[in-house]
């Protein structure tokens, strides 16, 4: 028994160790043979080269694929931030009937199969009589960032109390001054957070762009367009890793203003309980 | 000592669908009063205080603050000051910033400005804390912070809903004083909301007592425990023993009952007195009624035995059968002579003011 609970924590952390390796291994992958000279991934590498990463500023089809997901990803955490600023604040706000069931409705796409929604999305614009496009391209992301985007949302609007703006209007404050000194500063965490957050999930959304664009590729729709040529391997890992440090980076910025935002009001909510 | 009037409410209602939260209510509030609205809860007392304030729109009727009637006016540009339940101090300002928040835009110089920022942070004790952070401070500094936010701006009226409702006992008798005593320094009319009798007992010039959507009685603490005017006023007050009678003479301003063991009374007839039949109650508090111990003897007397009995430290309640009352009598008697003592069973005799006697409307 107690040999067996001496043992048990040693076998946790293998399993622990293991699991983060098949995680997070092939991830690392990625960046060591995007420097690798040789064209083909394979070990032991045959020398550091930035060349590829030289060669992407110089493909003009890549650079208008960067163009149109920045573009596509701007439009898309705008949207779906402004939609779900409206949603959060009627879900954390109001009672009203079927409160619960919209709100899961909203969330739906989170668990639904992304191909199931895109090839539906995609005889809904049909039938439309929309030009598939960037613009079609935004409204998938917009659907799919919506899920992110709420939660991140309700959670800040949620520590909000109503008496804050009551209090302001009480101390002589004209409703604008209100939104501004009390209402902005108090969920901007949430939006800011909500904005990164949309923009990373638009950015490396692959399905949606891949059945919803025309002849405009997004970054991962080309980085699957490249992936039929073996020469053109390094160049793709080599935007690959630049696609992944710039998810993580806005992803770490968005977490920590969320964090930050929800230690200010969690702080108060204690006493208001 | 001149009495104008600083708040005047006038046949105010407040509905939600067909339930009246407020009923037809009217009230007048002096100028530099310290004025009570208690009630259980639910009764609409926050119903009140929000419209003064300006949160919510009455139904019908009207409010007016120092002569000026408030229809239509926003809350942030009527003179009244709120502290909140819940305090709403602003979290992502620190102490100074929160006082200083409506101060800024009156657009005071800077050196005006701090200097009201410190006299209030003085007011409340909280001098030296300006720099320290909204979500670094204690329960009742924040209480501290809410108040000096509100009086800063020097307003007519402040208003405190159940401003001591989340702090602890002994916290809360020391802030009953200090709130008191704050008042009384800067001379504003303070309206206060509560659901617990002795605080307003303690710190009011006047109370009014609320029961669903309408006020009951107002008047000073004293007339209001010693003389309450109906059953569910002195009930709502503390321990009221209730008597039935038979009335027997009602005339101008007096009334005669005659009881089974207390014979016939003639008290203070209740303010708006509605006679039905000829039942009517008397009330006597039960600390006044007093042990009669040993072969001491009073005027007014009755004799009974001891059913009961509960120990609170300084006192003990006793609970005592009267012959020829259908109800026990209850008694609180300090246990500076041993009442704590007093078995079970035994029989005990007991005087009585009859002056502590009050008829009651029911
Ligand atoms: N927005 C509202 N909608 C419906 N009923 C309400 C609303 N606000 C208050 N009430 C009702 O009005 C009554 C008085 O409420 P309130 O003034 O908050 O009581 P309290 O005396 O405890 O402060 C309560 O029965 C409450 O349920
Ligand atoms: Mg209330």
């Amino acid at each position: 028994m107690t040999a067996l609970r001496k043992m048990l924590p040693s076998w946790l952390t293998a399993y622990a160790v293991l699991y983060i390796g098949f995680l997070y291994l092939p991830v690392i992958f990625l960046p060591i043979f995007s420097i690798n000279t040789a064209a083909t991934p394979k070990f032991p590498l045959s020398g550091y080269t930035l060349k590829w990463y030289r060669d992407l500023a110089t493909t003009p089809a890549l650079t208008d694929a960067a163009w149109n997901s920045l573009m596509v990803a701007v439009s898309a955490s705008l949207l779906a931030t402004m939609f779900g600023i409206c949603a959060a604040r009627a879900i954390t706000r109001y009672r009203f009937p079927a409160r619960r069931s919209i709100n899961g409705l909203l969330m739906a796409p989170l668990v639904l199969p992304e191909i199931i929604i895109a090839v539906s999305m995609l005889l809904v614009m049909l039938q439309l009589g929309l030009n598939l496009s960037l613009i079609t391209v935004v409204f998938g992301h917009v659907l799919i960032c919506i899920p992110y985007s709420l939660s991140v949302l309700t959670s800040g609007f949620e520590g909000f109390d109503r008496s804050l703006e009551e209090a302001s209007a009480d101390l002589g404050e004209s409703p604008f001054g209100t939104f501004r000194r009390v209402t902005l500063p108090m969920v901007a965490p949430a939006i800011i957070s909500s904005l990164l957050v949309s923009f990373t999930i638009s950015l490396d959304e692959f399905i949606m762009a891949f059945f919803l664009t025309g002849t405009d590729a997004t970054l991962p729709v080309y980085i699957w367009g490249q992936l039929r040529f073996a020469a053109k391997l390094p160049g793709v890992l080599a935007l690959g890793t630049l696609l992944l440090i710039a998810s993580v980076i806005l992803l770490t910025i968005a977490e920590i203003v969320r964090r930050r935002a929800s230690r200010r009001t969690q702080n108060m909510g204690g006493l208001i309980a | 000592m001149p009495e104008r009037t600083m708040i005047e409410i006038s046949r105010v209602t407040r509905s939600y669908g067909a339930f009246k939260a407020l009923d037809e209510t009217s009230l007048s509030i002096r100028e530099g009063e310290f004025f009570s609205l208690l009630g259980p809860s639910g009764c609409g007392k926050t119903t009140l205080l929000r419209m003064i304030a300006g949160f919510d729109t009455p139904t019908s009727g009207t409010i007016s603050v120092d002569g000026q009637p408030m229809d239509g006016i926003p809350a942030n540009r009527r003179p009244t000051n709120m502290v909140f339940q819940s305090y709403a101090i602003f979290p992502h300002l620190n102490v100074e910033q929160n006082v200083s928040y409506g101060l800024k835009r009156l657009r005071l110089n800077p050196s005006e400005e701090q200097r009201r920022v410190e006299e209030a942070l003085a007011q409340v004790s909280l001098g030296g804390l300006g720099k320290r952070g909204a979500t670094e401070l204690s329960g009742g500094q924040r209480q501290r912070v809410a108040l000096a936010r509100a009086l800063v701006m020097r307003p007519k009226v402040l208003l405190l809903d159940e401003p001591l409702s989340a702090l602890d006992k002994k916290l809360r008798e020391q802030m009953q004083v200090e709130l008191r005593r704050l008042q009384q320094a800067v001379g504003i009319t303070f309206i206060l909301v509560t659901h617990d009798q002795y605080e307003a007992l303690a710190m009011s010039d006047r109370i009014a007592v609320m029961f669903g959507g309408r006020i009951a009685q107002v008047a000073t603490p004293k007339e209001i425990y010693q003389r309450p005017t109906n059953c569910q006023v002195a009930d709502f007050l503390g321990g009221m023993n209730f008597v039935k009678a038979n009335i027997v003479e009602e005339n101008g301003s007096t009334i005669t009952l005659d009881t089974p063991v207390f014979g016939r009374v003639k008290t203070d007839k209740p303010v708006a007195f509605a006679r039905n039949g000829n039942a009517a109650t008397l009330g006597i508090r039960p600390e006044r009624l007093r042990v009669l111990w040993d072969d001491a003897t009073d005027k007014h007397e009755v004799a009974g035995k001891v059913v009961d009995r509960h120990y609170f430290g300084e006192i003990t309640h006793l609970v005592i059968e009267i012959p020829g009352f259908e109800k026990p009598l209850s008694v609180t008697e300090t246990n500076n002579f041993g009442a704590d003592d007093i078995p079970v069973g035994a029989p005990i005799r007991l005087a009585y003011d009859p002056d502590a006697l009050v008829a009651l409307a029911d």
